[in-house]
């Protein structure tokens, strides 16, 4: 009878788990797959890292953290099969405009020039109405229907230079070479604005 | 649960109102550059959401890589005139740079 006993509790157990097996694969949304994870990674990593940008006393430690925050967005890039984008995120934005802010904090980091305590008097307003736009825009985003294409439940697995290259060279050609003006513009007068006075002027 | 484009769209949106408390409360002139920084890497999270969820496909992406030169054009500028803001008034502070105020 205690054979009999075991072997049904035996049995018993593993029906029940099979089941339980069962019914978590049947139901997708319980089912927490690498690519939730790894979202929910990034996303921490991201706002985390914003937050500390924001309300950070420091502004080296803002800094810094702004290259969590630029990680962290590059990483959201990929899970949007968006990897040429990802790339370029990490070649422009870490690569040159951190380290152009950096440049700029270390040049202009005065002892004197510390955050006085008379800012409170602006933080709550700002507070108040930062906040009622979060909610605003965040509540816009939840409760409203968006059209999702036929194509957004699975994971693609198709790189994007080729689509983007074709694009850029044929349908926004245009933008393309605007772009290009706007870059050389953008270099020759950053550089002109910030060159060292000359002490004679004939050049 | 599953990860939808709702998702991405709250984390554009956070990101979005902490680059806007950054721009509006902090008064060091490049602290502001920074909120700058945040609320460009918001508007382009949503764009690549709506390009992959949306109907966009590759246009969300590529006015993606536009925000991201028109960024960078936008923040090599504004760093020199922050460089040139120094050097005259030799503060960044941008509540003490107001000698066009009457």
């Amino acid at each position: 009878m205690e054979g009999v006993g075991k072997n049904l509790i035996i049995l018993q157990s593993t029906f029940l788990v099979s089941r339980a097996f069962y019914g978590i694969e049947n139901i997708d949304n319980h089912k927490m797959n690498l690519y939730d994870i790894i979202f929910y990674f990034f996303a921490i990593v991201t706002v985390g890292s914003a937050a500390v940008v924001v309300f950070s006393r420091n502004i080296v430690y803002s800094a810094f953290s702004l290259l969590f925050t630029f990680f962290g967005v590059a990483g959201i890039y990929v899970l949007l099969n968006a990897d040429f984008l990802a790339i370029t995120q990490l070649l422009v934005y870490v690569g040159g405009i951190l380290v152009l802010l950096l440049f700029g904090v270390m040049l202009t980091s005065n002892v004197m020039s510390v955050e006085l305590k008379s800012g409170t008097l602006h933080r709550l307003p700002a507070t108040i109405i930062v906040a009622l736009l979060a909610g605003l825009i965040g509540g816009i985003f939840w409760t409203t229907d968006w059209f999702v294409s036929k194509r957004a439940g699975e994971v693609s697995v198709q790189t994007t230079s080729k689509d983007i290259g074709e694009a850029l060279i044929t349908t926004h050609v245009l933008l393309f070479e605007i772009a290009s003006v706007i870059l050389l513009v953008a270099i020759v007068g950053a550089a002109m604005m910030a060159r060292r006075e000359r002490l004679n002027t004939n050049v | 649960m599953n990860i939808t484009l709702t998702h991405f769209l709250l984390i554009s949106a956070i990101l979005f109102s902490l680059g806007v408390y950054a721009v509006i409360t902090r008064r060091n002139a490049i602290m502001v550059l920074m909120g700058i920084e945040l609320i460009l890497n918001s508007a382009n999270i949503n764009f690549l959401a709506f390009s992959r969820y949306g109907g966009l496909n590759i246009e969300g992406q590529m006015a993606a890589i536009f925000v991201i030169i028109l960024a960078a054009a936008e923040a090599a500028v504004a760093l020199a005139i922050v460089l040139n803001i120094y050097k005259r008034f030799n503060t960044v502070n941008i509540d003490e740079i107001s000698i066009l105020k009457d």
